[in-house]
Order: C-alpha cells, then sequence, then structure tokens
C-alpha cells in the first residue's frame, strides 16, 4: 500500500511539472475548457435558485385557490361561496382574496394590487416594491396617484416600501386597503377574485378538492402542487433547452480535447519513448495521463465554478438574465441568494467533465503504447 | 420531458458508457478468438495492448456507473414535485414500468463492474494471463447489461410526463399493496430483523472460518450476497422507520437526503462497496488453484473478505446505533 | 547468465514490407563479461539488444535469464530461469527495472528536466520513495563528478556533462546488466575512451555488458571479453562459444 501511494505521488509529481512544461498547449485547453465549465455553472447555478426563489414565494401560498368559472373564463366568486366551503370537514380557513392590476400609462409599467389590512396600509395609505418605487422615484412618505376605474385621480400616501429581499415577487406590489381596492377598481360587493383555502391534512389535498369541485361546479380548485409543479416544469423546460443549446459548444470543446490530446507532438512521443524505454510501463503511462487529466479538470472545475458563482450570486448573472428571467417592464433588482449543492455540481461534472474525460481515454491509450525500443530507433 | 439538465447528464452520460462498454466488448470478442500468450506476432502484441485499453475504460465505467446510480435516484427525487401524488424519489420511479428496472440495472451494473475490476487486476498479476477468457465473457454479459440499462433508462425518462397520477411512498410502500414493493414493506419486521441478524452472523463465520482456514470462499460469496438482499429487504421493512421516526414511511431513498444527514449515501456505498468485494471472493474462488495464481489469489481474497467485512460491519453499525439511539421504538425489543 | 534459442523478430508481419530484423539467432551471454555486437546499421543489433533487454517480445524463439529475482515467479532455488519470451509487458518492464540498465546513442535524456530529476526518473514508478531515490540519485552524481550541475536542466550540459548524467541514469536501480547502444556513436575519441574506461569499472563491480557498436575504439578495447559480429539478422562470427 504504501508503495502505491509512493508511486502515485512521484507520478503526480512528474505529470505537473511536464504540464508546466508544455504551458501553451495546456494554457489553451485550460482556458477554454474553464470557459465551458462557467458557463455550464452559470447556467445550472441560475436555474436553480431562480427555481428555489420561487419555492420561496410559493411557500405562503395557499393550499388551494378557489376561482369561478364563468363561460370557461375567470369571473369574480361570491364570498358566500366561502361559507359553503367551510362546512367541509378538513378545511380550516377560507380566505377571500381582493387582487387585479393596474396599468400605468405615464411609466408604462403593469403593477399588481392587493388589497390586504394592517401590515403598513390604511385608509389611503399603502406599500409598494422597490421597483414600483424606482420608476415612480418616490419613496417613503411620498404621494402617489392612480386613476380609478370612474376615471377620478385616487391619492395615496405610501406609509412603507416592502422589504429588499422579496423582490423578486414583490417588485411591481403595491399593497393597499380592501376600501382603497373596492373605490380604485370600483369593485361591487359581496364578491372577490378569488378564495384562498386552508387544508390541516396536506395528505386530503386532492380528496378535498374533488369536493370542492363537485359541492360547486362552476368553481376550479388550483392545488399549491399545481402551481409548483408549472414553475417547475417552466424551470426545467427553461434550464433544460439552454443545456440543449450548450451541448453544442461542450460537443465542439470534446472535439478540441480530442484533438490536442491525439495530437501528440514529436516532442512528447519523444519524451514518452525515452520514459518507456528506461522501465516505465504503459500503465505507469497511462497514471501519468490520467492525472495529468485530473489536474486540468480539476484546476478547471474548481476555477469555473467558481467564477460561475460570482456571476451568479454576485452580480446577478447579467448573461442570462434577459432570457431567463424577466416577466414584466419592471426589473426586480435582487440578488439571488447564494446556494450550492452538490446535487448541481454532479450534474455539472456528468455534464462537462465527463465527456472531457472520455474523449481523452483513447488518445492517451495511444500514447501510452508507444513502442518501448522506439528511444532506440530515432 | 427529456429537457431537464439532470435528464440530459444522466441520459448523456449513459449513452457515453454504453458506447465504451461497447467499444470494449468488441475488442473483448476478437480477444476470446484469437489469444494466443506463446505467439510473439504482431496481432498478439496489439491484442495485449488492448487490454490496457480496456481496463482504463471499466475504470472510468465503473466510477460513472456508480456516480449515475447516486445522481439517478436524486433526479427521481427532485422531479416528484411533477407527479401528482408522487412524495419522493419512490413515486416518480413508479410513473411508469421502466422505472424500478433502471434501478435495479443500474446497481447489476455496479456490482459487476467492481467485480470485473477485481477479477482484472489479479488477472494483471498472473505473468500468463491466466483469467483472460473468463474475464472477457463476463465483459460481454456486461456489456449486454449496460445497452439494456441505456435503453431502460432512456425509455423511462421519455416516458415520463408530468401529472401522471402515481403513487407517493406512503402509498407504494404501504404493506396493503400487492406488489413486490409492497411485499417487502409487508415482511414482518420482528422476522425481518431475526433474519437480518441471522445473515450477518452466518456472513461474518463464515468469513472468519475463510480467514483463518481458507476454505468456503464460494460459499462466504454466496452469504455476502444474501446479506446484501436481505440489507436491502430490511432497509424498506424497518430501517427506514427507525431513521425517519415515521411508523409507516418505509421509503428507501429519503434516507439520501440532507434532512436524514445524507446517511443513505453511507448505507448504500457500505453495501455496494462491501458485496463487490463479496463477489469479487465468489468469481476469484474457481481459480485460486491455476499455477501463476496460486500465490496471488489466497491473499487477495483475505483482503476482499476483511474489506467486505469491514463494510458490512459499518453498516449494521451505522443501523444498531440509529435503533438503540433513537427514541422511536416499533415495540418489537419491549 | 542471457540465453537466446532460436530467436526471431519479424516486422509487419504479412504486409508488403515485412522483413525479419532478427533471423534465427542462438547467443549465450555470460556474466560479468563485456560483448559486443559488431555489424554494419540494419545488421539487426538494436533490434537484438531490446530483445534481450525486455523491451520487445521475439516473433519465435526463446529467451532465458538466469539468477534475475523476479516479484511474479514463485521459487527460491539461488538460480531461477525465467523464460522471458512470452511475458505479458508489466512483466517484462518489472524485469528491465530490476536488472537492466540503458544508455542509448544520444542518451535520450528528457529535455526541459534537470539532471537530478533525468537520473531519477526509472525509480519513479517501482513506488520507492521519492527521499530515497533523491540520496541514491545525489550519490551518483557525486560520484560522476556533477552534483553541482544536478540542479540544471539537461539542455544547458556540456556533451561529457550529458554523458555522465545518461550513465547516472542506467545505474539507478542497481542493475546486474548493461545495455549500450551505440554508446561512442556522436562522441569524440577522448570522450569515447573515457566512456569505455566507465564501462570497464562496471565490468570490475561484476556487472554484465552488452554493447552495439560499429566503432574501431570500441571493438577494439582490450576489456572487451566478446565480439560477436551480425549482418542481415544473423550472427556471422563469435557466435559459438
Amino acid at each position: 500500500m504504501r508503495t502505491n501511494i509512493d508511486r502515485h505521488r512521484n507520478i503526480i509529481d512528474f505529470a505537473i511539472s511536464s504540464m508546466l512544461r508544455r504551458k501553451a498547449k495546456n494554457l489553451s485547453l485550460a482556458l477554454l475548457y474553464t470557459l465551458i465549465i462557467f458557463v455550464t455553472a452559470s447556467l445550472i447555478l441560475f436555474v436553480q435558485a431562480l427555481r428555489k426563489e420561487a419555492a420561496t414565494l410559493l411557500a405562503d401560498a395557499p393550499d388551494i385557490v378557489v376561482q369561478r368559472l364563468m363561460a370557461g373564463r375567470h369571473d369574480l366568486i361570491p364570498t358566500s361561496y366561502g361559507e359553503k366551503l367551510a362546512g367541509i370537514r378538513g378545511i380550516t380557513a377560507v380566505t377571500p382574496r381582493l387582487w387585479g392590476y393596474y396599468y400605468d400609462p405615464v411609466f408604462g409599467a403593469n403593477y399588481t394590487l392587493v388589497a390586504r389590512d394592517g401590515d403598513g396600509t390604511g385608509p389611503e395609505k399603502i406599500a409598494i416594491g422597490q421597483g414600483v418605487a424606482r420608476s415612480q422615484r418616490i419613496s417613503g412618505g411620498d404621494m402617489l396617484t392612480l386613476r380609478s376605474a370612474t376615471g377620478t385621480p385616487l391619492l395615496l400616501t405610501v406609509a412603507r416600501l416592502l422589504p429588499e429581499e422579496s423582490e423578486l415577487v414583490s417588485s411591481d406590489l403595491l399593497l393597499l386597503s380592501t376600501a382603497d381596492f373596492r373605490t380604485m377598481f370600483d369593485f361591487p360587493a359581496g364578491v372577490a377574485t378569488d378564495l384562498a383555502v386552508t387544508v390541516s391534512n396536506q395528505r386530503e389535498l386532492a380528496t378535498i378538492a374533488g369536493k370542492i369541485a363537485a359541492l360547486l361546479p362552476d368553481t376550479r380548485p388550483i392545488l399549491k402542487s399545481e402551481i409548483l409543479r408549472t414553475y417547475e416544469s417552466i424551470f426545467d423546460w427553461r434550464g433544460g433547452m439552454m443545456v440543449v443549446i450548450l451541448s453544442v459548444a461542450v460537443i465542439a470543446f470534446v472535439i478540441f480535447a480530442w484533438d490536442k490530446a491525439s495530437g501528440l507532438s514529436a516532442e512528447e512521443r519523444r519524451e514518452i519513448g525515452i520514459l518507456k524505454s528506461i522501465g516505465w510501463e504503459t500503465g505507469d503511462i497511462l497514471l501519468l495521463k490520467f492525472w495529468e487529466g485530473v489536474a486540468i479538470s480539476l484546476t478547471a472545475f474548481l476555477v469555473g465554478v467558481i467564477l460561475a458563482y460570482l456571476h451568479v450570486f454576485l452580480f446577478s448573472a447579467p448573461l442570462f438574465t434577459q432570457a431567463l428571467k424577466g416577466w414584466g417592464v419592471l426589473y426586480p433588482r435582487f440578488r439571488l441568494v447564494p446556494h450550492v449543492d452538490p446535487y448541481q455540481l454532479t450534474i455539472l461534472f456528468f455534464l462537462t467533465v465527463l465527456p472531457y474525460t472520455v474523449a481523452t481515454i483513447v488518445p492517451s491509450w495511444l500514447a501510452a503504447t508507444v513502442d518501448a525500443d522506439t528511444a532506440m530507433r530515432s | 420531458m427529456l429537457q431537464h439538465p439532470a435528464i440530459i447528464a444522466l441520459v448523456g452520460a449513459s449513452l457515453l458508457v454504453c458506447a465504451m462498454v461497447l467499444y470494449a466488448g468488441g475488442y473483448g470478442v476478437r480477444i476470446l478468438k484469437r489469444w494466443d500468450l506463446q505467439s510473439g506476432s504482431e496481432e498478439q502484441l496489439g491484442l495485449e495492448r488492448r487490454t490496457y485499453l480496456i481496463s482504463v475504460i471499466l475504470g472510468y465505467a465503473l466510477i460513472f456507473q456508480v456516480m449515475s446510480f447516486f445522481l439517478f435516484i436524486t433526479t427521481a427525487d427532485t422531479l416528484h414535485p411533477l407527479f401528482v401524488g408522487a412524495m419522493c424519489a419512490a413515486g416518480s420511479l413508479n410513473a411508469n414500468g421502466f422505472g424500478y428496472p433502471v434501478l435495479l440495472l443500474k446497481t447489476v451494473n455496479c456490482l459487476l463492474a467492481g467485480a470485473w475490476l477485481i477479477v482484472n487486476r489479479v488477472d494483471a498479476r498472473g505473468y500468463d494471463y491466466p483469467l483472460i477468457r473468463p474475464k472477457y465473457t463476463l465483459l460481454l454479459v456486461l456489456a449486454l447489461l449496460v445497452t439494456v440499462e441505456t435503453v431502460t433508462q432512456i425509455a423511462y425518462f421519455s416516458g415520463l410526463h408530468a401529472d401522471v397520477i402515481t403513487s407517493c411512498c406512503g402509498s407504494l410502500f404501504s404493506a396493503d399493496r400487492r406488489d413486490i414493493a409492497g411485499e417487502l414493506a409487508g415482511a414482518p419486521v420482528r422476522q425481518t430483523m431475526l433474519f437480518f441478524g441471522l445473515s450477518l452472523a452466518a456472513c461474518g463465520v463464515s468469513g472468519a472460518r475463510f480467514l483463518a482456514r481458507g476454505k468456503g470462499d464460494a460459499l462466504f460469496a454466496l452469504l455476502g450476497s444474501v446479506f446484501f438482499i436481505t440489507a436491502v429487504v430490511a432497509i424498506v421493512s424497518f430501517i427506514s422507520l427507525y431513521f425517519y421516526e415515521l411508523p409507516s414511511h418505509h421509503c428507501p431513498f429519503c434516507i439520501l437526503q440532507k434532512e436524514y444527514g445524507h446517511v443513505g449515501y453511507l448505507l448504500y456505498g457500505t453495501l455496494l462497496g462491501g458485496e463487490i468485494a463479496a463477489l469479487g471472493v465468489g468469481f476469484l474462488a474457481p481459480f485460486k488453484t491455476v499455477p501463476s495464481m496460486r500465490m496471488i489469489i489466497p491473499p487477495t481474497q483475505k483482503r476482499l473478505v476483511r474489506a467486505a467485512l469491514l463494510l458490512f460491519a459499518i453498516f449494521s453499525a451505522a443501523v444498531a446505533l440509529r435503533i438503540v439511539t433513537t427514541p422511536f421504538t416499533l415495540g418489537v425489543f419491549d | 547468465m542471457i540465453e537466446l534459442v532460436h530467436v526471431s523478430k519479424q516486422f509487419n508481419a504479412g504486409r508488403a514490407n515485412e522483413f525479419q530484423a532478427v533471423d534465427d539467432v542462438s547467443l549465450t551471454i555470460r556474466r560479468g563479461e563485456l560483448t559486443i555486437l559488431k555489424g554494419p546499421s540494419g545488421s539487426g543489433k538494436t533490434t537484438l539488444l531490446s530483445l534481450v533487454g525486455c523491451m520487445s517480445r521475439p516473433t519465435s524463439g526463446r529467451i532465458y535469464l538466469r539468477g534475475v529475482r523476479t516479484s511474479f515467479v514463485p521459487g527460491d532455488e539461488a538460480e531461477p530461469v525465467v523464460d522471458i519470451s512470452s511475458l505479458p509487458e508489466r512483466f517484462l518492464t518489472d524485469i528491465r527495472r530490476r536488472a537492466f540498465g540503458f544508455i542509448f546513442q544520444q542518451f535520450n535524456l528528457v529535455r526541459g528536466v534537470t539532471a537530478l530529476e533525468n537520473v531519477m526518473l526509472p525509480s519513479y514508478p517501482t513506488g520507492e520513495g521519492y527521499a530515497a531515490i533523491r540520496r541514491r540519485a545525489d550519490e551518483l552524481l557525486e560520484r560522476f563528478g556533477i552534483r553541482r550541475q544536478g540542479g540544471s536542466r539537461v539542455e544547458w550540459l556540456s556533451g561529457g556533462e550529458l554523458q555522465r548524467v545518461a550513465i547516472a541514469r542506467a545505474l539507478i536501480n542497481d542493475p546486474a546488466v548493461i545495455i549500450a547502444d551505440e554508446p561512442t556513436a556522436h562522441l569524440d575519441s577522448r570522450l569515447s575512451r573515457e566512456l569505455l574506461d566507465l564501462l570497464g569499472s562496471f565490468k570490475a563491480q561484476g556487472r554484465t555488458i552488452i554493447m552495439a557498436s560499429h566503432d574501431p575504439i570500441a571493438c577494439d578495447h582490450p576489456l572487451a571479453d566478446r565480439v560477436v559480429e551480425m549482418r542481415d539478422g544473423r550472427i556471422v562470427a563469435g557466435g559459438s562459444s
């Protein structure tokens, strides 16, 4: 065992020194390798971070949302439906929700208006998201004017800004009191946008949804898990599409690496010939090539992942923002919560290091089987 | 459904591994047909060189195979929100008929690749390539199985559609279901525990006997494999319950998660490693009388037996420690 | 010590450019002697050296090594006999590392690496600790008076220094047999004599030396015990003894 470790140590020493001797050749490979890992890692980390944000967002979502359908379209739901639902066993609470959209022609932006009493709101007092504040250039204490449904302007005071941490979700959000909300949209009494249902036992969700659909045939219950599934599908699909596009780059890189590995220079051939003639065996040369591969993969992997980490979590992934994130005019300006897990790194390994390694197996074997007596024939 | 990065990674990796192993298998056929060590002809020298390539390929294949085994389970676990009712990997795997066969094939291929490498390592130390024929026959079997695995895995992933109603692990492994998974969960705790203990003891005794007297290597390999299977049954039947501290959560995959300290990697890692060593002992058993192997196989077998016993012991110790320290009880020891 | 029985080596078998580099050679090389293979280029000297030195395997015929300890053949007779003609490469290499030291025509040192590391290279894959190899290499460099040049890269060394580095490398694993392929081909007369004298001193230490050469300085050297003449892959003189 001891001698085996020494054998590896000696060969690693020589592998590193011989790579340093051929800096030019290895540098271009290492740079390209790092670049490929950097882009792939950025993508994977970014999609994963978005997915996490979405999950955090949904963590507070109600278990079931009940919408009323009219002619196949979402319609306002009578609050009296809530009382009927409360009778179903397993439902602990039913809350009517009021929300809507408002288009601000001056700034060309869409706001999401949600009625919520307390929490900083009150009569003519509102809370706004960072995105709204930025576009309107206002902060706490300033006034904001909205055009109500009846055409009269509604004057509101900004009581509070929503915290930056939640910006991904709250950027375009405007919270106001229920009374103001009804005035704003001339919203009829006795109805709500939808109903939020809380269920005590998560395992009974599907059963309860079935009961709701049976009790109120003109409604549609939407489970939290369904929303989650939709989000997941979208993120998986987006991430997957990017990986498919990237795989072209990975294949190009693998061909490049294969070419580099098989294009043995006369000098390298001579060197391997010498090593074999003085007592190195094919297995030893293969080991040398293995350690060279490990050294270059490890370096590229570490550097690529660190750069990707900085790119995604410190600079908010400028390379992908437009493609993968935006869904409105008010781009949330947020920092993703740094998060890296072994699972993502394993996927990255499979997408980059594995193809590289496979591409170098046959070339290194060809190099290692140079005849031992070539050194004598030069 | 095939666009998830992890799915692309898994399918791509298994296509690569499959291509590598088939390539190796192709040369395996040539070696089986044309091998003649007495000759110094260029063809023979060329074949001997190929054996190096094949060893390297199989070495990498094993590493990738083991990694993809765990990546596959983790991916199945991450995908579960896509399927109604699926609460973890168990549900995702059940989304179509190919999920569990893929897992089984992956396990078998890990074991075989590991055992092949052991045989290969021993063969390389004999001056007349004594195991060349059995070794390359085994390689052909492995190539076939890896191909089947690759195809099955593609079938599994392309057959995945979000929304397919699947049973979650709660119902899949609940005791009233009449399929294999249900049978495992339904295995009576007391008897399974007893059998688990007995097979561990039998494995230990036969290992000790082999170490002391050099006899019963094939028996040890057999008992080791029995222990391996018993341990998997035991994980579903009662070990998982102690880790989750829930009386009806029989899932064998959730123990890989962070909530349970990734203890699953320790359990499955030691089990796989131990079984590879035990299989190695068995595969080497018929060849210990070959002249060039007489000095090599018995000491190697002893090392393997020690390794297998150690790994199985770590597994059992981890399980026993949990059973003793957790306040949760199945009422077996009352 | 080394016995060759009807040894042949063929290249490119079955193709148009097939040729017989060594053709039915039988030869016995005795322990402690300096044997010189003499002949024009293309006469098969180098191929024969590579066969004897376990670098390649004969197409047919047998080669026996006597008195070489190996790690893999059981038996503890004082004079074990190993048939190396059909051993797999890794065992040939194992024997080569233990029993043979090589000196090549152009010294074949690895460029860009220090003299010291060049001397140490043959020992790397044996699994010996770095420190132990280093100690032996230092001693050898000291013995040949080039300890000071140990840290320099080989391209900065003079011809005489290169020669001594190459010899030190051949000795790092303390071999019983030294194989030298045309070692004087690119040397002036003074360096050639110096080299031959060094080889002679190895003979005094009990090492067996096999050298291929067509240089008269070598072939007529007083220490040469035997000169075997080759032509077209066959022995034409000095073979029987």
